[in-house]
């Protein structure tokens, strides 16, 4: 099967009894050629990939415009030392979206999910609920699956680049990613992950991709944040019974028109938004000349 | 588009079109020159042309052309680690026509003078798209397992090829043939769902009216073993 459709998931998960995941798993296995096996071992190196980016960034490498790198470890020292307004969970969730975004502009190792430019929003939700919550490697890469598979339907029905959709397609998807996988790792049904992922996307629903001098610095470190917490309240939202009143397809639709529509100038052109201010030209000047 | 385009690749910052996708379009012009590099020029168009810098596009380049994959801790300092391999290298700027965005097109030389200049895209998700070699149109990807040959435009060199491969079980998934003028020098494009051993590889050079054969291997798939779904 081809992962087409939301409903299509749903549908396929009713009449062969199977949970979200198990579709997403069986249709890498069709589409790849590949054994049960062979999925899950990519998917658990994808996960450990994840873990390594995390482990690995101290925080202390600068982008190549200098504009960015060292604002996850103040999040992260605010939040131990602090009582931040967060709370304990959603603060690290911040503080752990700012780091591997930046790692993500420093040239570190990450995992695109569904780009580089989103990296942070993924992993920023999932790496503070395993310290927060006792969950098996199994569950990680159940919600792992549950991720993709939405971010495949989003990638086949609408856009996941930010040249072409602007960055509700970008960090909306990867929210919309993260809210998905949240609500399947805490036992929410097929409804309740439709309308976690319709939440997500609706919530940022024609935010623009305006990279200051066309760089995947600023705002996209700060733009994970947003998709990263956003996952968190869109879960919540959708395990407390929270409906979304647009049937998650058609949300996913509507991305894509919105997306289809956008002016140029704020596709990933650096032409518009924050990357036309004045700081962000002068920002632009000063690298050209460098 | 696979599950692991979207949850992947695995890759060094900071972009997947502009760095994940130029490694693989350096290490594709790398393996398609048939040898090592020892002189490279790099001409980037668009998109890679504008921001190439920032993203990191020009060490992704060079990284791939020196072998490095895209996710390759040495990309950041892929211009040292050319220095060091002895492969000397300049980047400007192109400015081509009908060609998307993030574009480049390279001229490598081996120590042997071997050349090749060769024109990709990068797509988008690190996925690549080559469209030229030594200025006849192509397109592939790199998605599958690719040979391509150089052979003489003279009837029956093509099923020659074709032949051995059905002999030894290989199917071929895609291809294209094309030739810059009649009687002329043909460039074949073979796409395969299986692998091609070296030695294979080697016979094909051997046939009558071949002039030269490369072959890209697709990305080593991982083949699962050890893993066990009852350990996590």
């Amino acid at each position: 099967m081809v992962l087409d459709s939301m409903k299509e998931i749903f549908e396929a998960m009713e009449t062969h009894d199977l949970p979200f995941w198990e579709v997403v798993l069986r249709a890498d296995m069709e589409d790849r050629q590949v054994t049960r096996q062979q999925s899950m071992a990519k998917m658990l190196r994808t996960w450990q990939a994840m873990e390594d980016a995390a482990n690995n960034y101290s925080g202390a490498r600068r982008s190549v415009s200098g504009l960015v790198g060292g604002d996850g470890r103040k999040m992260r020292q605010y939040s131990f030392r602090h009582n931040a307004m967060s709370g304990g969970y959603v603060s690290e969730v911040i503080a752990e979206a700012l780091s591997m975004a930046e790692s993500n502009a420093c040239m570190c190792r990450i995992v695109a999910a569904p780009t580089g430019g989103a990296c942070g929003v993924l992993p920023a939700v999932l790496l503070p609920l395993c310290k927060h919550e006792d969950l098996t490697q199994h569950q990680i890469l159940e919600a792992l699956y549950v991720a993709s598979g939405i971010g495949a339907v989003i990638a086949y029905k609408a856009c996941i680049a930010g040249a072409a959709g602007g960055c509700q397609a970008e960090i909306g998807t990867a929210s919309a990613m993260a809210a998905g996988a949240l609500v399947a790792i805490r036992g929410g049904d097929k409804e309740q992950i439709g309308h976690a992922v319709a939440m997500a996307l609706k919530n940022l629903m024609g935010l623009v991709c305006d990279p200051v001098a066309g760089l995947v610095e600023v705002p996209c470190v700060k733009r994970n944040v947003i998709g990263a917490v956003n996952a968190v309240s869109c879960a919540d939202m959708a395990l407390a019974g929270v409906e979304s009143r647009i049937p998650v397809d058609e949300v996913i639709d509507a991305m894509g028109e919105v997306g289809r529509r956008m002016p140029v100038e704020f596709r990933e052109t650096a032409l518009g938004g924050l990357a036309a201010t004045p700081t962000g030209q002068a920002v632009k000047e000063r690298l050209r000349q460098a | 588009m696979n599950l692991f385009d979207i949850l992947g690749p695995v890759m060094v910052g900071p972009s997947s079109s502009h760095t994940a996708g130029a490694a693989r379009i350096g290490l594709m012009a790398r393996t398609l020159l048939g040898g090592e590099p020892v002189k490279a020029a790099i001409h980037l168009h668009g998109s890679f042309a504008e921001t190439g810098t920032g993203h990191g596009t020009d060490k992704a380049l060079v990284g791939g052309l020196l072998g490095m994959k895209p996710d390759d801790l040495r990309i950041p300092y892929a211009f040292t680690e050319a220095d060091k391999a002895g492969m000397a290298f300049t980047i400007d700027k192109v400015d081509l026509r009908d060609a998307h965005p993030n574009t480049a097109v390279i001229e490598v030389t081996t120590q042997e003078g071997k050349t090749l200049r060769i024109q990709a895209s990068s797509l988008g998700g690190g996925r690549i798209e080559v469209n030229k070699l030594d200025g006849v149109d192509v397109s592939f990807s790199g998605a599958f397992n690719t040979l391509v040959v150089r052979n003489q435009d003279a009837h029956g060199v093509v099923a020659s090829v074709t032949n051995i491969l059905s002999q030894v079980h290989i199917n071929v998934a895609n291809m294209s043939v094309n030739r810059s003028k009649r009687g002329g020098e043909m460039l074949m494009v073979i796409e395969t769902d299986h692998h091609l051993k070296p030695s294979l590889v080697e016979f094909l050079k051997e046939l009558p009216g071949i002039l030269s054969v490369t072959y890209y291997d697709k990305e080593e798939e991982d083949d699962g073993s050890g893993f066990d779904e009852g350990d996590l």
